[in-house]
């Protein structure tokens, strides 16, 4: 879809929910998916739609901390639940979460047109392990998550990175390109 | 950042390199990261309309009638446009005008627009095109692009001159005939590279409004807003100066969105008729049926050695499926021979490319456009070669290598030239040497390699205007602004330009904004195509920058009393370099540089060089001014048991000239390595002719393009060999990195398990066919068995 689809005023739910933290309640369409409602309603874009079916994870976001799949999962289903979206990623973190820094530090973003849905998968396995990852590990929590310009390599860099900013290990530090250039 | 301890004072007159070759976070990522960038779906202008596309059902038929009256009179329609609404023909080509904004006499292939509708939302959209009514006389569809150049009698596109032939070309360089007789080896070998399509994450989108003043502004997600707003204006019927295109930033392109679509046309002519703003986003199905990717080739070639491994001559043979519309196609049909005669030096060349018409979505440019099929068939070539004269692949390939500063078979003249570095690079970092030598059956390691232009020499259309234009403001804040009609489609060209001028300038890249690819604001570029935007774009942004540094030093001299030259400007300050104690703020020297000369402004641009190409028809088409290298190493894992090839990891050195910001190169050659392993191994764009030229599976779930999981390791290894031509010496790293990671791996498959794949791609089922017939060969005593030296594998029976 490109825009809120036709409004059938009787047949309005009232959606009480919180997204971001923040209390919200609004008259939604039943059949409305949970990212028509926060692209088009709530002026939510970060959340994107790339085959609206469930196949790319672009519009990926969290209910209760656990990632979803905003463009398979009613809105209603929001009802009395917690939404978190990109826009809040850096919420707690001045503005710029560990992922974010690192992603930028990385150029982990190409087009960035995957990125909130990856950043929002990579966030709920970095809580959810509260330790330093291992690129595999990053791998199978974001096999639901398509990138098609970066080969994922500069991704899995950036994850590994924030999760040793945030759990530390070390100091931000770049994968060396290459195991001849590690060697030297 | 690139920031050096001490201030860098740079030689006399010249600029340190404070910026050029270091990390940069990109101008434009983090407000991606933070969910506020706007693409073009997230534009929403009030009293937007929403727009749709009905699509033929049918590969082929001719259409007698549209009756839209139901969809018209439904509450919420605003209006709905045909063919004949917008019937005159237009190509990205100019000399190949075979297509319209919608169907106009006849449906081309499932999927052809036939009407467009706009509406108050979507919903009401769709149910108006299921009442439009289209009366179609269905004719007979031809998906074989060989049987499709037999049937003279069934020319598909109405446009076109000579029936299903889209474009022939046939050029021969020495005696190809003579030479192949002389040589000491003659390889044959009949090669199939299937289609394949871009799938950026970002479907299509476009929206148009007429603003109050009677401009037309059409934001599209398009990689060449300049050849969107000529089409526009032809196709509309508008003078240019009317018409306003903006490019949101992008959502990934490959190639996908470097021409015009249905929708732009549609979008633009609904909103000139309702007076409302219309937006149009593609569901996943339309952007595979509007496709636009890579052409399936059919290849038969003979190449001939000398005993010691030197290539003679290539004989080349090629037939490529188009599609139903002409799209790059006269282009591409001249790629698919004209790029083949580097990195390898030889004498005698003769390449016999047809495009054909066929009954499906028409093909066009992705990355590495044209050049990764032929590509894919020598590198087999050479493979094979090598095998039968006992020579190691990369010492072979080391042998043939064309050199720098020198002249193809086909005239096309090479400057700078890493290709030898990047084979000894690979050769290192996969530990080569050993793994040939001892990986087990079931285990294999390849090698290959490739060239690719750094931009055309001609443009699309003939004109002897610059090819890229930059314009940039200082302010008395301490800023620059940069002003470029580049298409940053995700590649970081907006980062480039930004490196670029605060290189010349001495300014953090925080300080400088890049307004980019909007058609009222920006000099004009041609685009981000041909991989042309970091040498063009590169060097009209120094060349502007420069004009500004030396106003600038010369203000700050004249106030220090001291020559210009010794006026140095890094980190945001000027400085006398003979004295670095002595600095003022840039934003300061601004001040006292447009105190002396006016508003701070500059122009640089850039044209190609004329004298770089081949002296006969044709021979400008592939010249570049310049041309990066690669060489791929694969190592992969074949199961005998299923024929599942398991790519472990990509060795990928390229030659980039200079890498102006390391990451995002790097960024690049693994972003394309990962392309090319997904052609080889997993994707195919097809219709099923078996059911009417549908495609089988127009999702990206069916489509499969790869995970996380399915990727190798990709290993980027920068190699930089500086060309005159490029800006501190940088050439192209988009696309080149593609072409080498397909022959690489079907080489890798034939050290692990002794099958050599011919076709795309290398599913489970070829590869164990290929392993079926390699069983039976040696049953037969016909081959020997393969690594026989490795017990107790697996091997098929």
């Amino acid at each position: 879809m490109s825009g809120p689809s036709r409004s059938s005023a009787p047949d309005a739910l009232l959606l009480r929910t919180s997204i971001n933290g923040d209390a919200v309640q609004l008259a939604i369409e039943p059949h409305h998916t949970l990212l028509e409602v926060l692209r088009y309603q709530l002026d939510l874009i970060g959340s994107k739609q790339g085959c609206d079916k469930g196949d790319c994870g672009a519009c990926t976001v969290q209910i209760d901390g656990k990632p979803a799949l905003a463009c398979l999962t009613l809105a209603a289903h929001a009802e009395g639940r917690e939404v978190s979206t990109v826009e809040g990623l850096g919420d707690a973190h001045g503005g710029c979460h560990p992922l974010q820094d690192a992603f930028d530090r990385h150029d982990a973003a190409q087009c960035g047109f995957c990125t909130p849905g990856i950043l929002l998968s990579a966030e709920a396995l970095l809580r959810d392990r509260a330790r330093p990852v291992s690129r595999q590990e990053v791998r199978e929590a974001l096999a639901g998550n398509l990138c098609r310009c970066t080969g994922y390599t500069k991704i899995l860099d950036a994850v590994v990175d924030a999760s040793e900013v945030m759990h530390g290990t070390d100091a931000p530090s770049a994968r060396p390109t290459s195991k001849e250039e590690a060697a030297q | 950042m690139s920031e050096n301890e001490d201030i860098p004072v740079g030689e006399d007159g010249g600029q340190p390199h404070t910026q050029v070759g270091g990390v940069h976070r990109k101008v434009d990522a983090m407000e991606r990261m933070r969910g506020v960038t706007r693409y073009t779906d997230d534009l929403k202008l009030p009293r937007m309309l929403h727009a749709k596309i009905k699509r033929s059902p049918h590969p082929h038929a001719k259409i007698l009638s549209i009756d839209a009256s139901a969809a018209l009179a439904m509450p919420g329609v605003h209006a709905v446009i045909t063919g004949k609404d917008l019937p005159e023909p237009y190509g990205i080509i100019p000399w190949t005008p075979d297509e319209t904004a919608l169907c106009v006499e006849k449906a081309l292939h499932v999927g052809d627009g036939i009407a467009c509708v706009a509406a108050d939302d979507e919903d009401t959209a769709n149910e108006a095109l299921e009442k439009i009514v289209v009366e179609y006389e269905v004719l007979e569809p031809l998906f074989d692009p060989e049987q499709a150049l037999e049937a003279r009698d069934n020319p598909i596109n109405p446009y076109s001159l000579k029936g299903n032939l889209s474009k022939k070309v046939l050029l021969e360089f020495g005696d190809v005939d003579a030479t192949l007789e002389q040589s000491d080896l003659v390889v044959e070998a009949d090669y199939f590279f299937e289609g394949t399509t871009h799938a950026a994450i970002e479907p299509h989108c476009a929206l148009a409004h007429v603003e109050a003043n009677g401009i037309l502004t059409v934001w599209s997600a398009t990689q060449v807003s300049h050849y969107l707003h000529r089409e526009l204006a032809k196709v509309l019927g508008l003078p240019a100066n009317r018409i306003r295109v903006i490019q949101p930033p992008l959502g990934g392109a490959f190639g996908g969105k470097s021409e015009p679509f249905d929708l732009e046309f549609c979008v633009a002519k609904l909103a000139v008729m309702t007076g409302r703003p219309v937006k149009l986003l593609y569901t996943r199905e339309e952007v595979f049926y509007s496709h636009r990717g890579r052409h399936p080739m059919k290849m038969k070639y003979r190449t001939g050695f000398t005993k010691d491994g030197k290539i003679t001559g290539v004989d080349a043979k090629t037939v490529l499926d188009g599609g139903a519309y002409s799209s790059f196609g006269l282009v591409t049909t001249y790629y698919s021979g004209q790029l083949l005669c580097a990195p390898y030096g030889f004498d005698a060349y003769r390449f016999h490319s047809k495009r054909a018409y066929t009954n499906k979505p028409a093909c066009g440019p992705k990355r590495g456009h044209g050049s990764v099929q032929p590509r894919f068939a020598i590198e087999c070539q050479i493979d094979k070669a090598a095998e039968v004269l006992g020579l190691d692949p990369i010492d072979m390939r080391l042998h043939n290598d064309i050199g720098a500063d020198s002249e193809t078979v086909n005239g096309f003249k090479v400057g700078s030239n890493g290709f030898s570095e990047c084979l000894r690079r690979v050769r290192s970092s996969s530990v080569w040497d050993s793994k040939r030598k001892e990986l087990p059956y079931g285990r294999g390691i390849g090698v290959a390699g490739s060239t690719y232009i750094s931009g055309t020499n001609y443009p699309i259309y003939p004109n002897d205007m610059p090819q890229a234009a930059v314009q940039i403001t200082l302010d008395r804040s301490g800023r620059a602004r940069i002003f470029s009609g580049a298409n940053d489609i995700g590649q970081g060209s907006n980062t480039m330009l930004a490196v670029i001028a605060g290189n010349e300038l001495g300014l953090p890249l925080d300080d400088i904004r890049v307004l980019s690819a909007d058609t009222d604001l920006c000099p004009v570029d041609l685009g981000a195509y041909s991989s042309r935007i970091t040498l063009m774009v590169g060097n009209a942004c120094v060349e502007a920058a420069q004009k500004l540094r030396r106003l600038v030093c010369e203000a700050v001299g004249k106030r220090w009393e001291i020559p210009r030259k010794r006026v140095t400007l890094a980190q945001g300050q000027a400085i006398d370099r003979e004295d670095p104690e002595r600095n003022v703020t840039l934003a300061e020297a601004f001040v006292w540089a447009e105190s002396d000369n006016g508003l701070l402004a500059a122009t640089g641009s850039y044209n190609t060089p004329k004298d770089r190409h081949g002296d006969y028809r044709g021979g400008t088409i592939g010249a570049s001014p310049a041309y990066s290298f690669t060489a791929h190493v694969a190592e992969v894992e074949v199961d005998p048991m299923t024929g599942v090839v398991d790519v472990k990891t990509i060795w990928v050195a390229h030659d980039c000239g200079r890498a102006l910001s390391r990451k995002i190169v790097e960024g690049q050659m693994e972003g394309s390595a990962y392309m090319g392993f997904a052609e080889a191994i997993m994707e195919q764009h097809v219709v099923d002719p078996g059911h009417n030229g549908v495609h089988p599976g127009p999702s990206l779930l069916d489509y499969r393009i790869p995970t996380f999981l399915d990727t190798p390791e990709l290993e980027a290894l920068i190699v930089e060999s500086p060309d005159a031509q490029g800006p501190y010496g940088a050439k192209e790293a988009g696309e080149g990195p593609l072409h080498p990671s397909i022959p690489a791996i079907a080489n890798a498959i034939y050290d692990a398990v002794g099958v050599r794949m011919d076709s795309l791609p290398f599913t489970p089922p070829r590869v164990l066919a290929g392993l079926q017939a390699r069983a039976e060969q040696e049953r037969t005593a016909e081959s020997p068995p393969h690594k026989p030296d490795t017990n107790g594998a697996r091997r098929i029976a």
